[in-house]
């Protein structure tokens, strides 16, 4: 087996008396789509937050391409490579759209302790921030505030700002929390498209999706990790079908 | 096509706010040319204008550096005076210790002010809301009783300075001309500030300032260490209002810790406010409405009294004696009135008075 890109390793956060995340170990290879699964509560924004940095797990440790990050700033993270997108809409809503992208390729081009250019007229940020936007569909939306875009192009700049990190590791929160059928289809195809190019774990609620896409599943319940494996084995797992597929079609 | 890009370029750069921008700083910095036609009309004293205009100058100054964190940062610092008093101080000692050169106490003042602020921002930033608010009006308490302290530097009473700072000759320190002087340079600073900030808000680290006030956790997910950014701007503007400090030092000629109490923090807000969060030039907008309510509302408030007063009488027949002055005495109320006139600005346009000018341009 080749070397993890991402290994997870029993990792523990607990809420109180909660235990959210729970002795929860899991390596996501270079390449692959690794799809997190589980029903609401389980626990995988919660994981999301301490891969990303901004939560500290109690116990347990992150390493990320070889090199130990569970104390690493958020901020630090997207540097070595990590970038996460947030299931709850997270974007600058007073920038334009193309702000917000240019925003992304602007962390990703090293310090902005850069006090005197223009920024906004500045095309080595802007150009970038174009291809981000037609990459998402968003590209003639780029002068419209964050705040004015519907709920689904916003979702889908989300999704934009993460990929402007240019990250080896792709962590989505549910890209198409909330979105209508149409731009589901077209987030489902920017993922295919995304598909082979960029590594990814993938929390998604949608089941044609995540069985579409993934190259991997791990079902995750209370905290804990149930199952892992491709979509047919995840598909065949009683344990899987009664803890969380159970009545839905598969 | 060339005709309708030549358009669109130009309709943005010609707007209200922009023309309003030019009219105001083209007859603050016009003031010393005018000022004596203003007192052969009679309008105003020639040397009274100019004293009160330079202090609307070095206040702006202050607000611009407030706005900078406040307005694009979102940091509301309720202990901004502080620097103020750190550049007057730093004036003022060297200049009771007979080291009277500019050149020597403008940098001295602005670098200490840097220092005290990358302290205090490194302390309090780590904090959030009203415990952001309490740890700067904290560490402001903290050096205003430190300044009340300073028995050699005349503790609660303040220190006259004897001496303006001396640019070598080149700024006149004394005689008529001085005031002229002063003016000038103090517009000088001001138009260079604006230029900075300018800038400083437009170039990259003036977009993570701004984001990070957004929204924080969204520029960490980016990649941002935004803390990092916020005290640096939070270091720029302690050190611009050190240099305000200073040539407040200079135009009173005196020093005292009422320089940095927590009021003159909140009237450094009060400008931020009124003139417009996160305008370049609100602060100076805030500056003149603010300063100048304060100057001439209670004389205003007499005149308007007076006219009811006469009003009435014409009508019900005079009062008993002393009726008019008791009257009158109501103008001494004058900062209810200061207040009522904020808070409807403030609940009427919610971007100060620059908004009022309309938002055409992007910020
Ligand atoms: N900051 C917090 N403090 C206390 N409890 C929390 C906190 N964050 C999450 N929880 C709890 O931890 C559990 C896991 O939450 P989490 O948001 O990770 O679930 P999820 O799998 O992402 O659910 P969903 O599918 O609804 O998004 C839930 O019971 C939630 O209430
Ligand atoms: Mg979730």
């Amino acid at each position: 087996m080749a070397e993890a890109l991402l290994q997870i390793d029993s990792l523990v956060k607990r809420f109180g008396g909660l235990v959210a995340t729970d002795s929860l170990s899991l390596d996501v290879q270079p390449g692959e789509v690794h799809a997190l699964i589980g029903p609401n509560g389980a626990g995988k924004t919660t994981l999301i937050a301490q891969l990303s940095g901004f939560l500290k797990p109690d116990s347990g440790r992150v390493i990320f391409d070889r090199q130990d990050i569970t104390g690493l700033p958020a901020a630090a993270r997207v540097r070595l490579g990590l970038a996460r997108s947030f299931q709850i809409t997270s974007v600058l809503r007073d920038f334009s759209a193309l702000d917000n992208v240019a925003l992304a390729e602007q962390a990703r081009q090293g310090h902005s302790f850069r006090f005197w250019r223009p920024a906004r007229r500045d095309p080595a940020l802007r150009n970038p921030g174009m291809l981000a936007l037609e990459e998402v569909g968003l590209a003639d939306r780029a002068d419209t505030p964050a705040a004015s875009l519907s709920h689904g192009e916003q979702r889908q700049l989300e999704v934009a700002m993460a990929l402007g990190s240019d990250p080896r590791l792709l962590l989505l929160d549910e890209p198409m929390a909330g979105m209508g059928p149409e731009e589901s289809v077209s987030m489902v195809a920017l993922l295919r498209r995304l598909r082979g190019k960029r590594t990814m774990l993938l929390i998604e609620h949608d089941m044609d999706a995540v069985f579409a896409l993934a190259d991997r599943i791990t079902v995750l319940v209370y905290g804990r990790a149930i199952a892992t494996g491709t979509p047919a084995e995840i598909r065949a797992n009683r344990e899987v079908r009664t803890a969380y597929l159970g009545d839905t079609e598969v | 096509m060339p005709a309708v890009t030549s358009l669109g370029l130009l309709r943005p750069i010609m707007t209200w706010r922009v023309a309003v921008a030019i009219v105001v700083l083209a007859l603050l910095g016009l003031l010393p040319w005018y000022a004596p036609w203003l007192e052969t009309a009679g309008i105003i004293n020639q040397r009274f204008a100019l004293t009160v205009m330079t202090r609307v100058l070095i206040l702006a100054i202050a607000a611009c550096s407030l706005n900078l964190i406040l307005g694009y940062g979102g940091m509301v610092s309720f202990g901004h005076a502080v620097y103020i008093g750190l550049g007057g101080y730093t004036v003022g000692i060297l200049a009771h210790h007979g080291l009277g050169s500019g050149f020597v106490q403008f940098p001295l003042a602005i670098l200490l002010s840097a220092l005290f602020a990358l302290a205090i921002g490194a302390l309090s930033l780590r904090t959030r809301g009203v415990y952001f608010i309490m740890i700067t009006l904290a560490f402001a308490q903290l050096l205003y009783f430190v300044g009340v302290g300073l028995e050699p530097y005349g503790a609660d009473d303040g220190l006259t300075i004897n001496r303006r700072s001396d640019f070598a000759g080149l700024i006149p320190d004394r005689g008529p001309d001085k005031f002229v002087a002063f003016y000038v340079l103090s517009f000088a600073v001001l138009v260079l500030v604006l230029g900075l900030v300018h800038r400083l808000v437009n170039s990259r680290f003036g977009m993570v300032l701004r984001g990070a006030r957004s929204n924080d956790l969204r520029m960490q997910a980016l990649g941002f260490p935004t803390f990092r950014y916020r005290l640096a701007a939070f270091v720029i503007a302690g050190a611009i209002c050190g240099l305000a400090g200073a040539l407040l030092a200079n135009h009173t000629e005196f020093i005292s810790p009422a320089m940095m109490h927590w009021t003159r923090s909140g009237d450094l807000i009060v400008m931020v406010v009124l003139g417009g969060m996160g305008s370049v030039l609100g602060p100076v907008y805030g500056a003149l409405a603010f300063l100048l309510l304060e100057e001439f509302l209670p004389g205003l408030l007499r005149l308007v009294l007076g006219w009811l007063h006469d009003g009435t009488a014409a009508v019900i027949g005079r009062g008993p004696a002393g009726a008019l002055d008791d009257w009158l005495r109501l103008a001494e109320y004058w900062q209810i009135a200061l207040g009522a006139i904020l808070i409807a600005v403030v609940l009427h346009a919610r971007g100060g008075i620059d908004s009022l000018l309309g938002r055409a341009g992007r910020g």
